[in-house]
């Protein structure tokens, strides 16, 4: 901690602020969050996989375009992502020690899982509006 | 890292090994392979969208010798990571510390997800071929 005029403050204050990462327990409370929804998205879209597993192209495509389908497979896409770059990004923090390296795959997975979740949003919906 | 002389806390090998070593480490691993699996996911949906060809090109794919080994390992590893995650977010709950129900529900992790792999993976094969 450096010597600066923020160091006036008191202990008890800094303590009850956001701690030393400035961002509190967000990154644990969200990856549990995204965990619970996961646990239902997940056992979900194992059925609709067994469901559709010797289905033709159509039939396949007609079951993804259906509302509540199309809804609940964009939701488990941008949960997944979600919850795998909050998980991957824990993995990077404890085994990559050189901080260049560090911060170059932080970025990457962040880059890769908001590409990932918006093109698999974009294929459901092309699927659900018949485009 | 910069200083390598501060004092370092036994490594694994060091200790005997446990069941709940081995969940946690699974834990890790198995969500590393899952953040992959997530793309064969896309990967999935992106073809569905583009078109027939291109969704029987998934389909031969994930079909082949070599797809449904790895299929048979990411469904392993989504029910493990499942299991695994439920009993975290169990004990996030401040249950299940005693090191007796520590014990039981790493084996009850690993168990289960075997299981459940050996239940769908029957009846993916008796419903004709491989998905």
């Amino acid at each position: 901690m450096s010597t600066n005029a923020k160091d006036l403050q008191n202990p008890l204050k800094r303590a009850r602020g956001l701690g030393s990462a400035q961002s509190g327990v967000s990154h644990w409370w969200t990856q549990r969050v995204t965990a619970a929804g996961l646990v239902l998205l997940g056992i979900w879209f194992v059925v609709l996989v067994l469901g559709l597993l010797h289905a033709d192209y159509a039939t396949a495509r007609a079951a993804v375009a259906k509302p509540w389908n199309a809804v609940l497979l964009v939701a488990f896409l941008i949960t997944a992502f979600w919850h795998a770059v909050l998980g991957l990004q824990v993995v990077i923090e404890d085994y990559v020690h050189t901080r260049w390296k560090e911060v170059f795959l932080l970025v990457a997975i962040k880059f890769l899982a908001v590409l990932g979740a918006l093109a698999g949003a974009l294929a459901v919906l092309r699927i659900a509006l018949g485009a | 890292m910069a200083d390598t002389r501060r004092p370092l806390s036994p490594h694994l090998q060091i200790y005997k090994w446990q069941v709940q070593m081995v969940t946690s480490i699974l834990h890790r691993a198995t969500g590393i392979a899952l953040a992959v699996g997530t793309l064969v996911i896309l990967w999935g949906l992106l073809s569905l969208a583009a078109g027939e060809d291109a969704f029987n090109q998934f389909k031969i794919c994930t079909g082949s010798p070599l797809g449904v080994i790895l299929m048979i390992g990411w469904t392993w590893a989504l029910f493990y990571h499942l299991c695994n995650g439920i009993r975290h977010l169990i004990q996030d709950a401040g249950a299940g510390y005693a090191i007796s129900q520590f014990v039981r529900s790493s084996w009850l992790s690993i168990i289960v997800s075997i299981v459940l792999t050996l239940l769908v993976w029957a009846y993916v094969l008796t419903a004709g071929g491989a998905a």
